[in-house]
């Protein structure tokens, strides 16, 4: 693809590149990836916008390579950023789970394709999302956002650095194939019309040691200081007291297993944001996240043309995961539909948020396409 | 589901700039014709030779389910895609179909059909690959969904540096045969 | 009783964290103690200087830094400080790591960091075996030692480090052991002082899983042993493979310039910007 394109304003993009425009829009100075398809347009891209923009690239030897540089360079000070898909996104999951120990802002991209194992490799699938909530060991948050289109791709990569950056967590970009290689008319926001978010660095000048490792604030944020900076920190994935140092104590570290995840928890109603149409006298509502929400939106406008009662919500933020919000939006609803690129794995969420009040159905397809406006529609009538 | 949507199949095999032909077509309809265009790729693992196709799905209206399922337009480049997705063809359908190297059974083809000699033609401008682009220029001058400005700035931002203007001629002589099989439709000769 | 003298390493030991892990005469902290003497000899400003580590004995090494540090994955030290010298070049970055979490489970970030000539000082603590596990064996474990994977003395042919970091392009390579306190400092020094990628093997005591099951004494007769062992690599020059066999050849190995990994990208930088 020609590189001499306009870099503002409105472009015909792909989404993965539009992905990487976004990330350099929020400011994203560091990518470290390793080549898997369908995610090699983001490296390819990264390695030719980057150092235009006084940034750095490498690839990686390996994703745990990639992910482990991503993680030096936020401490560094940079905002950092590596890009994979299901079986490098595997590799990363030990990353990750440091990143979550030690509050280590980074997006981790995931362009999904079908899986398992080496599955379909140009195709696409929403496989990974339990791995996303589940991937790394032991009890943890993270944030996980699903876009739905080029724009989004942009948009969410601004949002994503935002997140990572005032909640000092990973957060997820689960995209997967079909919006990753999907052409569409985008708007390159310029960063100054972005509300772009920095980690709060320390307010108390260097020369004490540090010791906010642990806050008494039980769903604090603690400041980040950058090496070199002269205060002294030690980072470590360890269970740790004040001063960043290994505990063995069951309070201590309960204390700081909550707060870790209340610091998302407390804060879901500004992290976890909805799409929604159609949901005041809906009798049907369809929940969707990603690409299929595309399937779902076409089906539900077709079933309000037959004079059908349906509604449509879509989870731009799937992780966290917000039930109530979810209960409240789906209100009178009688049946509740999922629709989702995978067997069923949201659909374990949605069915824990509403099925004390709602019936609930799955339309799924195993990848490679979501599944179609048809097969929703007829669902919809199904159950309407 | 209806309404200005219209869904366009172009198949062929890797190499033959099948994508890059999807590409050029959205990007002209979606930033120089002012509508919705939105573009989808299906590739196999391997870059040259594996079958390859582009959807291109373009509207008034936003753009929801982004597959092209029933093409109201087929653009075939190869056997093996006519072969495998003329079936899929609405039977109102347009075929547009490079005739220099597909063969077909004259009596199985729709109404609608137009072979159009595009890799003959590119070899006549003395370069294979952009038989593409003549393709792209006999879909514009038979479908009339995208004017020939369109397509030309949109080649302007995509074409590799110096050759624009290769890719200029083969988008003309394009335009040139659609004229010429347009004018035997108006004489009742119709397109084979 | 006269004034109680603090150990000259402590001022850079955070203090708080005594005791440390590490077993009695083992040879970790030695290193550690190497590692300040040099940098106190060069004059470097601390809070110009990061330590990171991996897992393992030697893995706690970093976090004992009085300066910033980084304690981190098992085996992926290189590619975290890699990060490190990427986003802050004007930083010296100090990794440690033992035998097995640079060779084994960290061997390709070895080879890679070496290849790239990444402006990393690392310096491999070699106890021939997984100490904090309880004693297996190791990529560097000699033929025919006994640890707790190998009851019937090791089958494997170990590893010789400086010969793989050298091959794959590091710009300094070193070995001593922990008896060669004052070559192993000055190697530091110099390593400190070069841009690129730097390697320096200390050949260490592990006194509790890997001496005591090869029947090799305590902390000072383990350093005894290696003493008698090391032959420089002049002379290792004169001697036959079986005469070799059961020697550590101490010594600098390589000492050279290539471009350095942070600064060709900041190069990589002005030509994409047109400058």
């Amino acid at each position: 693809m020609s590189q001499s394109q306009t870099l503002k304003g409105i472009d015909y993009l792909q989404g993965n590149e539009a992905l990487v425009e976004g990330a350099i829009a929020a400011g994203c100075k560091f990518f470290a990836g390793y080549p898997i398809t369908p995610s090699n347009e983001i490296s390819e891209r990264m390695s030719w916008r980057l150092p235009q923009v006084g940034g750095i690239f490498v690839q990686g030897e390996d994703e745990l390579a990639s992910i482990a540089m991503v993680i030096g360079a936020s401490w560094g000070g940079l905002k950092a950023m590596t890009a994979t898909s299901g079986p490098g996104f595997s590799l990363m999951q030990e990353g990750i789970g440091y990143a979550c120990m030690t509050e280590t802002p980074c997006v981790i991209v995931d362009i999904q394709r079908c899986a398992p194992g080496q599955g379909i490799a140009t195709k696409g699938q929403q496989g990974d999302m339990m791995q996303a909530r589940w991937g790394t060991h032991g009890d943890h948050e993270v944030i996980a956002l699903a876009p739905a289109s080029v724009q989004e791709m942009f948009d969410l990569a601004v949002e994503a650095f935002n997140l990572s950056e005032s909640y000092r967590v990973p957060c997820l970009i689960m995209a997967e194939e079909i919006v990753a290689h999907m052409r569409d008319k985008v708007r390159l926001r310029d960063p100054s019309e972005l509300r772009l978010k920095e980690r709060r660095r320390p307010d108390i000048p260097p020369g004490k040691k540090i010791d906010f490792h642990q806050l008494d604030d039980e769903a604090g944020i603690p400041p980040m200081p950058r090496f070199g900076d002269g205060y002294r920190i030690a980072v470590s994935a360890f269970s740790r007291n004040r001063m960043g140092y290994p505990i063995t104590d069951r309070d201590l570290h309960g204390k700081l297993l909550r707060r870790l995840s209340n610091k998302i928890l407390n804060n879901i109603d500004a992290i976890a944001r909805f799409e929604t149409s159609f949901l005041d006298d809906a009798e049907v509502v369809v929940v969707s996240y990603g690409t299929p929400a595309r399937s779902a939106k076409s089906a539900v406008k077709a079933a309000r043309e037959e004079g059908i009662k349906a509604g449509y919500v879509r989870l731009i933020t799937v992780w966290p995961f917000h039930h109530e919000k979810l209960r409240a939006l789906c209100g009178g609803a009688k049946e509740v539909i999922t629709v989702e690129m995978n067997l069923g794995q949201i659909f374990g969420e949605v069915e824990r948020a509403v099925a004390r009040n709602a019936h609930t159905s799955l339309v799924s397809s195993p990848g490679v396409e979501p599944p179609t406006p048809w097969e929703i529609l007829s669902k919809i009538r199904e159950v309407a | 589901m209806a309404g200005s949507r219209k869904e366009i199949l172009i198949a062929g095999f890797g190499g033959q700039g099948i994508i890059l032909a999807g590409v050029i077509l959205g990007r002209a309809i979606a930033l120089y014709e002012g509508r919705n265009a939105i573009q989808i790729q299906s590739y196999g693992p391997e870059a040259r030779g594996g079958a390859c196709r582009s959807e291109v799905v373009i509207s008034d209206e936003e753009i929801d389910y982004p597959m092209v399922t029933k093409p109201d337009v087929f653009v075939a480049m190869s056997q093996e895609a006519f072969d495998r997705y003329m079936g899929r063809l609405k039977p109102e359908g347009t075929l547009i179909v490079d005739s220099s190297i597909v063969r077909f059974d004259e009596g199985k083809i729709p109404p609608r059909a137009y072979l159009v000699p595009a890799t003959l033609a590119a070899d006549g401008l003395g370069r294979r690959i952009v038989a593409n682009v003549v393709m792209l220029g006999a879909f514009g001058g038979l479908t009339g969904l995208v004017s020939k400005r369109a397509l030309e700035r949109s080649l302007r931002d995509t074409a590799p540096k110096g050759t624009e203007e290769l890719n200029l001629r083969a988008l003309a002589k394009g335009f040139e045969i659609a004229e010429g099989l347009r004018k035997q439709d108006l004489q009742g000769l119709s397109g084979h | 009783m006269g004034e109680a003298v603090e150990h000259p390493a402590l001022k850079y030991f955070r203090k708080e964290r005594l005791p440390h892990v590490w077993c009695a005469g083992c040879g970790t902290g030695q290193i550690f103690h190497y590692t300040v003497k040099a940098i106190e000899e060069l004059g470097l400003d601390p809070d110009r200087v990061v330590w990171v580590s991996g897992i393992g004995c030697s893995g706690r090494i970093g976090a004992y830094w009085i300066g910033d540090n980084m304690h981190t994955l098992h085996g992926r030290p290189l590619a975290f400080a890699t990060g490190i010298k990427l986003a802050r070049p004007e930083l010296k970055v100090i990794v440690h790591g033992g035998d097995g979490d640079l060779a084994s489970i960290g061997g390709n970030h070895l080879i890679h960091a070496a290849r790239r000539n990444v402006g990393l000082t690392v310096i491999c603590v070699n106890n021939f075996n997984y100490g904090m596990t309880g004693g297996q064996v190791s990529p560097t474990t000699p033929l025919g030692s006994v640890t707790t994977t190998t009851p019937f003395g090791n089958e494997e042919p170990p590893f010789d480090l400086c010969d793989l970091v050298a091959s794959a392009g590091a710009t300094y390579v070193s070995r001593w052991t922990t008896f060669h306190a004052r070559p192993a400092i000055n190697s530091i020094k110099k390593a400190l002082q070069r841009d690129g990628f730097s390697f320096i093997e200390i050949v260490s005591q592990c006194v509790t899983t890997y001496g005591r099951r090869n029947r090799m004494g305590d902390g000072p007769q383990m350093m005894r042993a290696f003493q008698r062992m090391s032959v420089t690599k002049e002379q290792a020059a004169r001697m036959s493979e079986e005469e070799l066999r059961d020697k550590i050849v101490v010594g600098e190995f390589v000492d050279r310039q290539r471009p350095e990994f942070s600064a060709m990208k900041r190069e990589l930088m002005k030509m994409a910007r047109g400058g």
